[in-house]
């Protein structure tokens, strides 16, 4: 036990080690305040893309969001970063985890998105037309409030995924908060830095946790 | 050389390609072992967790509650790390593939015990009361008339999640796996062409991108017919 | 000196949180008897009813079924709810199983009969509520009447000493009442005890050997239907009965 905690919860160590976990706690809020957006960004594009009724948009869209919600996040990310140099296009670890956040978490708010507006009754287009709005109009003041709405616990849950999401950036040596807890670790020789990242994790996100919780119960339970 | 040659030399290299062909595909069968291993783990801790809430037992619960939280907030790569690079300072060693297992394993338990959990309780009263009116036992009635309901409703978002965990079997490159990132990494390295990458990433096309498409069919063919 | 009741309930108090629902009940019903409950919506009467196979555990009070002592926890609960077959407002089938799987659930795994003769078992109770041709239906391709039909098939198939009614046909169109009240009519005529919540008033004055009337948690009036009906004693009861009368 004492091994335990001399290992994992070490006090000591947190001070030590304190400057360079807060750096990376303020580093993984800052790409999470990147990446969610853009992924947000890149999802309503997806999503407006996939009302078009002609097959020439919606079969090309399908495979583009199916090819990046099958890659793995990581393989995407070490392609970007490890491979484009090869031609030249060195984007850097903030560049490569843009993009491939972009890519990947754009495709997944997108599906979101796009069963939102699926849900959303033809009926209220018809009726939003039919008082004299524009298509653009009735999408943006009519149907995706409502979309939006009716999937706002994925939506959640997908935000949440993203956030968990950024650590893999320290795969690319980006001095988000689990690189900085590595880099801690090994001038610690000691496992506290990590444990401290993992609480620093579940500190922030435990409460969306127990809101999604809530939400999905209800959502589940009106599906019958 | 042509942009044009120097992409197909860089990405799309026969040579090295046929070289490392023989290590991606030891990496997929790797790959395909660590996520069934996750996969049949996972869902049955998360229904086995879900059973033994439904008995009801308040301190259990809370503790299954916390556990469940604990799993869905903490980033997957993060449990890997502790389990394979924290370990061994408390003088335990896991090998990559065990660390990789038992971190994506509790991670889809967890999410797995939410969603069974939610199954459970849409399931309505007047079920249990006919089946215990019968004398049908707690358990009973749990095991033949609620459960199977239950996991009818859980089969497209538990489909989603399941491949959503499994996907991160590439994370175990990062302990120094052999999967298929894992093989196309140290290929990279050696080969200094990214060649492997493109095969590493064909590769999971080729595994994931079927069950992708199964997943979209599961959803809509399950989700708004009763 | 008639012999001693197969339902005995005593002093049966409920509470639900503050809600006082019963306040000391007394219902005996005899061998073969039919007794009807009625009552505003509040008065009880479900309650009461859940109260005999202890699907509502009672606050206090006694409960003797077939001479079994319900509230005791040295009770089989499970064994003891074979004897008493309870048919719901909402019908409750298992939505996953057929109609001769519904049936067979309770003989196979409570009974503990072998796959065949609890199929051959069940198929006869769907044969007493004339469904014999649906036993491979699941309950969502049957219309409202037969699915109350076969909830009624899975509780005899049990062969109970008494039958539980809650509001049976309460959820049903109207053209579908008929079915159901006829199977619960030759259910009266081969000699089953029966106790009934409803509000079919017909088919009280014809069937039922008993009617009770509760109103807030308290057995008001009890008799043949014929004097219920036609003379009631007491004022809440004759509001009741005109008022239901009216429809």
């Amino acid at each position: 036990m004492d091994v335990f905690l001399e290992t994992f919860l070490n006090w000591r160590i947190v001070q030590e080690a304190w400057p360079i976990l807060w750096q990376g706690f303020q580093a993984t809020l800052l790409l999470s305040a990147l990446v969610v957006p853009l992924g947000l960004a890149g999802g309503v594009m997806i999503a407006l893309l996939s009302t078009a009724t002609t097959p020439w948009v919606r079969w090309p869209l399908r495979v583009w969001v199916d090819t990046f919600r099958a890659l793995p996040p990581l393989v995407l990310l070490v392609f970007i970063f490890a491979g484009l140099p090869f031609i030249g296009l060195d984007v850097g670890a903030w560049g490569a985890v843009a993009i491939g956040f972009f890519l990947n978490t754009g495709a997944y708010y997108g599906e979101i998105l796009r069963a939102g507006i699926e849900s959303v009754p033809r009926g209220q287009i018809e009726a939003a037309r039919s008082t004299g709005l524009t298509r653009g109009q009735a999408m943006a003041y009519i149907v995706l409030p409502q979309a939006v709405r009716n999937v706002l616990p994925d939506l959640i849950s997908n935000t949440l995924e993203v956030v968990k999401l950024t650590s893999i950036a320290s795969v690319v040596a980006l001095p988000e908060l689990l690189f900085q807890a590595r880099q801690a670790q090994s001038v610690t020789y000691n496992a506290t830095p990590i444990m401290a990242a993992a609480v620093a994790y579940f500190v922030l996100l435990w409460p969306v946790v127990r809101l999604l919780s809530r939400l999905e119960n209800r959502q589940l339970a009106g599906r019958r | 050389m042509t942009g044009w040659e120097r992409f197909t030399d860089s990405f799309f290299n026969a040579r090295v390609m046929a070289e490392y062909l023989p290590k991606i595909v030891d990496g997929f069968v790797l790959t395909v072992w660590l996520a069934l291993l996750i996969i049949v783990a996972g869902l049955a801790l998360g229904l086995l967790l879900a059973v033994l809430r439904a008995f009801g037992l308040r301190p259990l619960n809370w503790l299954i509650v916390f556990t469940v939280d604990l799993f869905r907030a903490l980033p997957p790569l993060v449990i890997i790390v502790l389990l394979f690079f924290g370990l061994p300072n408390a003088g335990i060693e896991l090998s990559g593939f065990v660390a990789s297992w038992l971190a994506l394993t509790l991670v889809l338990m967890a999410f797995a015990e939410e969603i069974f959990w939610a199954g459970i309780t849409s399931v309505p009263k007047g079920q249990w009361e006919a089946a215990r009116s019968t004398g049908l036992g707690f358990v009973q009635t749990l095991a033949f008339v609620v459960l199977p309901q239950a996991l009818r409703i859980t089969i497209p978002p538990l489909t989603n999640r399941t491949i959503a965990i499994t996907k991160g079997t590439a994370l175990a490159s990062v302990v120094a796996v052999q999967d298929i990132l894992g093989a196309a990494n140290a290929g990279v390295s050696f080969s200094f062409n990214p060649s492997p990458l493109t095969l590493g990433a064909i590769a999971y096309l080729i595994l994931f991108f079927p069950v992708v498409v199964l997943g979209r069919w599961i959803e809509t063919r399950f989700a708004w017919r009763r | 000196m008639s012999p001693a009741p197969i339902v005995d309930a005593r002093a049966i108090h409920k509470h639900f949180g503050h809600l006082h629902v019963l306040r000391g009940v007394d219902l005996q019903v005899a061998e073969k008897e039919l007794v009807f409950l009625i009552g505003p919506s509040g008065s009880g009467k479900s309650t009461l009813l859940r109260c005999l196979n202890r699907l509502e555990e009672p606050s206090a009070g006694s409960v003797t079924v077939d001479g079994i002592d319900m509230l005791d926890p040295r009770t089989d609960i499970n064994k003891a709810r074979q004897r008493i077959g309870m048919v719901f407002q909402s019908f409750n089938l298992y939505p996953h199983m057929t109609a001769l799987g519904n049936v067979a659930l309770a003989l196979r795994k409570v009974q503990g009969l072998p796959r065949a003769d609890a199929e051959a078992k069940a198929q006869a109770a769907l044969e007493r509520v004339h469904l014999a041709d649906r036993a491979d239906h699941y309950p969502a391709q049957l219309s409202g009447g037969q699915q109350q039909r076969v909830a009624i098939a899975r509780a005899i198939a049990l062969e109970p000493r008494v039958m539980l009614f809650d509001e049976p046909t309460s959820a049903l169109d109207p053209e579908l009442v008929g079915g159901v009240l006829a199977v619960m009519r030759e259910l009266r005529e081969d000699g089953m005890t029966m106790v009934v919540v409803s509000h079919e008033m017909g088919f009280a004055r014809a069937a039922a050997d008993r009617v009770v009337f509760m109103a807030d948690g308290l057995i008001v009036e009890t008799g043949p239907p014929g004097e219920i009906f036609a003379n009631p004693q007491h004022e809440r009861t004759r509001a009741f009965i005109s008022q239901i009368e009216r429809h």
